[in-house]
């Protein structure tokens, strides 16, 4: 039992991959922007004379047409766009484990029903039903956009965690708790549900970087939230001041990079959790490297191939 | 027939018209390590040196864990990374009079000296056969691959030759493998190790996945194929058993080491190495009067 | 103590085959009796039926046809019923490997079945659970209790499954080749903790296996069944030394045995010795 520390500390290191240090450092770092920046920035709708001039001592990051501090707007968009994003992800995450791990596990019609619903909202086409209901309303609160986005993203992770329950569903382990008396709620939370959290886990943050995508999709064509300010509402005014025609970058580059940073991160720390769930993945690159070092080759050129991922993520971002 | 009848059947295609080992070589393995380079490096297999000779069938026993399976793969090469073989040799007696140095075998002379000398059927082969190939072109293209000068007819030949020879009926050639049962499939699988006339076969757990009275078969038809083809086998198992019957000698494996190596019959009446002895304890006699044996509710073994 | 009684049991799968559907017999009209202190045990081959027949006696599956009585009253089928039944009749699975979850304790999985069965309360269920542990050799029972199922080798597992399994004080225990999935050389140890346990506890055990010695060796009957049909049914010995269907002279002849081959008979001759018993000088061993 003395063992128990030095192992927890293995499987600590096991964890620890660059990816997930990096991936989870850019996200602490954005987070804690979102949530300290905006206490001490001067308040980001205050209009002023000097407009549409770059970063100084005074206004850091520059100021927008109608003089408003770029990085007050940037400090409240952070904390925006993570709400948005957050909210989202949590309504995902229930609606997916609510049709997928119930409908799995009870099978039968009820199953029927929820992966035929499950199907019929994944082939919805995601944006151009945003764009519908957001131009049809016309209060678009934070709380309307978070749900549009919500019905919109849950059904995919809710087809994994259907099959994922399908397949524990089956288990010895779930079918000895039958036996020993289970009852059917105790089995989906207790015996079942744990076993699905990395996959959840994943869902969750893939659910949080399509949502901060779309919302800012959404606002970039001014369908996004009224009253909150989001990285995608900023991209939206600096579209309309022409701040690319006029050469204005520090207004739209902000913004624009923010989600680049954070869709990277998130990403980062999904590869990770893919790498929990499927050690093969884990292992693969280790065991390359360890077959070159067996071969006494050169160091092995790992490093490169894990950044590609990455790279194409800011590209298809910024684009 | 009874069952004396039918042992005395087995032995026959075992050494039927005399025992086809010759006192020659045909692998010699001297001081084999073979280590994983995990973050705690496992010595799966250390210093294992025995000499195979020609038609032999050695059987290599152990239990999960054991080091069989590593050894085996690492006779030509096969083993993954992170395996990696530290130290050792094994040379290769080729029938034409050449010594082969297997470990320094690279790329293409790899290739061809893993089917042509030492074929390989692995643990649940059966499967691995493609479900939308037929099995005329799989045997087809080990030919297609092996023997690139051999023209469509011939290789048709040579493959229901060796489906014959297997004893599946060579009109089945252009089954799919879903169509055909467990053993028969293990069947081909043996017929396409056989294709190119391999000097060794090693076969990992060959008949584990299958009914015993299947795997009784397919037990006959390795002896019997040996008996005329007169190749070697490495044959990998967990059941002692079933190794004692059909080996000439047997290794019995445990922790990365052979314990001990020896006939079958010197293992079978005078096991030396306590592991052995466990081994062969572990396997109640069908019809030994052993009968209260469990119910004497002692324990073998505490809590391992 | 109670009686498990198995009538006429049949079992048809429908299997969907394209468009059509196709009726698989997995079990057809299964008769036997499970009674306390006596073992039966159900031999076949993959396909057979008999992973079947447990499922049905665990109640994981609803018999198509047949019936299944406890003390000649019908099983129940959910609810009380059901729970009284689960009191009565327990099972122990093939794979250690699948049968714990990964993500809970050792002491989880015992503490659960004694909580549900009122076998032991919130305050006492740590102790009984040591005490379970100890029952099946799992020693000292205190290093084991807060262990994942994946720092416990095969054997321990199943240990860990078979006192589950007892958990509830069942009357009637399932089998489901408990030890097919282990280690040759410690498959003989779990066996004798069976053996023992039923023996303790007067427990009427299916012993479900593919194994014909081992059958022999542990049970009193056996049932061999062939594609869902019994095909030979008697007291162990009889089954194996004097076997009546074509099917279980196939198996025997099948089974590898050493013991009788020429080879070896004609190497003791030659020896003057007496084949060995290997199994006694195991025993002598310990």
């Amino acid at each position: 039992m003395t063992r128990t520390p030095s192992r927890r500390r293995a499987a600590l290191q096991r964890i620890l991959t660059p990816s997930l240090v990096i991936g989870a450092g850019l996200i602490i770092a954005i987070v804690l922007f979102g949530l300290i920046a905006p206490f001490f920035v001067a308040d980001p709708l205050a209009v002023n004379n000097a407009g549409m001039h770059g970063p100084s001592a005074q206004n850091l990051l520059g100021t927008t047409q109608t003089g408003q501090d770029v990085l007050a707007q940037l400090a409240w968009a952070t904390r925006g766009s993570l709400l948005v994003g957050v909210i989202v992800a949590f309504l995902a995450l229930f609606l997916s484990a609510f049709f997928g791990i119930l409908g799995g596990y009870l099978g039968g019609w009820l199953d029927e029903v929820f992966s035929l619903f499950t199907n019929v909202v994944l082939i919805l086409p995601g944006l151009p039903l945003m764009i519908v209901i957001g131009s049809y309303v016309q209060q678009r609160g934070l709380l309307l956009i978070a749900f549009i986005l919500a019905i919109t993203s849950w059904a995919a992770s809710a087809r994994v965690l259907r099959s994922q329950t399908l397949s524990i569903r089956t288990r010895d382990y779930v079918q000895a708790s039958k036996i020993a008396g289970e009852k059917a709620h105790r089995i989906i939370g207790v015996e079942i549900l744990p076993n699905l959290l990395p996959v959840m886990s994943s869902g969750f943050v893939f659910a949080l970087i399509t949502a901060i995508l779309g919302e800012a999709g959404l606002s970039f064509i001014g369908l996004g939230v009224v009253g909150t300010q989001t990285w995608g509402s900023m991209l939206f005014y600096a579209q309309n001041g022409q701040a690319l025609t006029l050469g204005a970058w520090w207004w739209f580059v902000p913004p624009g990079l923010m989600i680049a940073l954070l869709g990277c991160g998130l990403s980062l720390v999904n590869f990770s959790i893919d790498g929990i769930i499927n050690p093969r993945l884990r292992t693969a690159p280790k065991q390359l490297k360890q077959a070159k070092k067996a071969r006494q080759a050169s160091p092995a050129t790992k490093r490169e191939r894990d950044d590609e991922p990455e790279q194409a993520e800011q590209e298809e971002v910024s684009a | 027939m009874s069952i004396p009848e039918l042992q005395a059947h087995l032995e026959e295609s075992r050494t039927g018209a005399g025992s086809p080992v010759l006192d020659q070589p045909v692998l010699t393995v001297e001081g084999l390590n073979v280590v994983y380079e995990v973050e705690r490096p496992v010595h799966a297999v250390q210093d294992a040196s025995f000499t195979l000779r020609r038609g032999e069938i050695l059987g290599l026993a152990g239990e999960s864990g054991s080091g069989k399976t590593t050894l085996a793969y690492g006779l030509n090469q096969l083993h993954r990374p992170p395996a990696r073989i530290t130290s050792g040799s094994v040379t290769f007696h080729d029938r034409d009079g050449d010594d082969v140095d297997v470990l320094a075998l690279e790329g293409e002379s790899l290739r061809t000296f893993r089917w042509s000398k030492i074929a390989m059927v692995f643990q649940g082969a059966m499967n691995s056969l493609n479900p939308v190939l037929n099995i005329r072109t799989q045997l087809g293209d080990v030919f297609t691959t092996h023997r690139p000068q051999s023209d469509g007819p011939e290789r048709l030949r040579r493959s229901q030759e060796l489906l014959e020879l297997v004893g599946v009926d060579p009109s089945r050639i252009s089954a799919f493998p879903h169509e055909l049962s467990g053993g028969m499939r293990q069947r081909v699988m043996i017929a396409m190790a056989l294709a190119l006339d391999p000097q060794l076969m090693i076969m990992d757990e060959p008949t584990t996945a299958l009914d015993v009275v299947v795997q009784r078969e397919i037990l006959q038809e390795i002896l019997r194929l040996r008996q005329e083809l007169g190749f070697a086998v490495v044959f990998i198992t967990h059941d002692l058993p079933m190794l004692l019957e059909i080996s000439d000698r047997i290794a019995v494996m445990r922790e990365g080491r052979i314990v001990e190596m020896d006939t079958a019959e010197n293992l079978y009446f005078e096991p030396r190495d306590p592991y052995t002895r466990t081994l062969l304890g572990s396997f109640p006699s069908l019809t030994g009067e052993a009968g209260d044996f469990v119910r004497a509710g002692f324990d073998v073994e505490e809590g391992r | 103590m109670s009686t498990l009684a198995v009538k006429d049991l049949t079992k048809t799968y429908l299997l969907r085959d394209g468009l059509r559907f196709k009726r698989l017999e997995a079990v057809k009209g299964v008769h036997f009796e499970l009674t306390p202190g006596r073992t039966v045990a159900l031999v076949g081959q993959s396909g057979s039926g008999k992973s079947t027949i447990a499922k049905l006696i665990a109640q994981l599956e609803r018999p198509t046809s047949g019936t299944i009585t406890l003390d000649g009253k019908p099983v129940g089928r959910r609810g009380k019923a059901l729970a009284a039944y689960r009191d009565q009749v327990q099972m122990v699975f093939q794979d250690p490997f699948a049968s714990l979850n990964p993500f809970h304790s050792i002491g989880h999985h015992l503490e659960r079945p004694l909580l549900l069965h009122g076998k032991a309360t919130k305050a006492n269920v740590r102790e009984k659970c040591l005490i379970l542990l100890e029952r099946v050799n799992l020693t000292p029972a205190e290093s084991f209790i807060d262990r994942k199922p994946h720092e416990l080798s095969g054997g321990q597992r199943q240990r860990v499954a078979i006192a589950r399994a007892l958990a509830p004080e069942p009357t009637v225990l399932v089998a489901d080749e408990p030890v097919s999935m282990l280690d040759v050389s410690i498959r003989l140890g779990v066996l004798n903790l069976l053996a023992t346990l039923q023996r303790e506890e007067n427990l009427a055990l299916l012993y479900i296996t593919h194994d014909l010695a081992t059958a022999r060796h542990f049970s009193d009957e056996i049932l061999v069944m062939y594609r869902g049909d019994v095909v030979e049914q008697g007291p162990a010995d009889d089954v194996i030394l004097t076997p009546q269907a074509e099917f279980t002279k196939q198996l025997l002849v099948a089974a590898p045995e050493p013991g009788t081959n020429p080879r070896f008979l004609a190497e003791a001759k030659r020896r003057g010795v007496p084949m060995p018993d290997h199994l006694a000088a195991l025993e002598d061993r310990t």
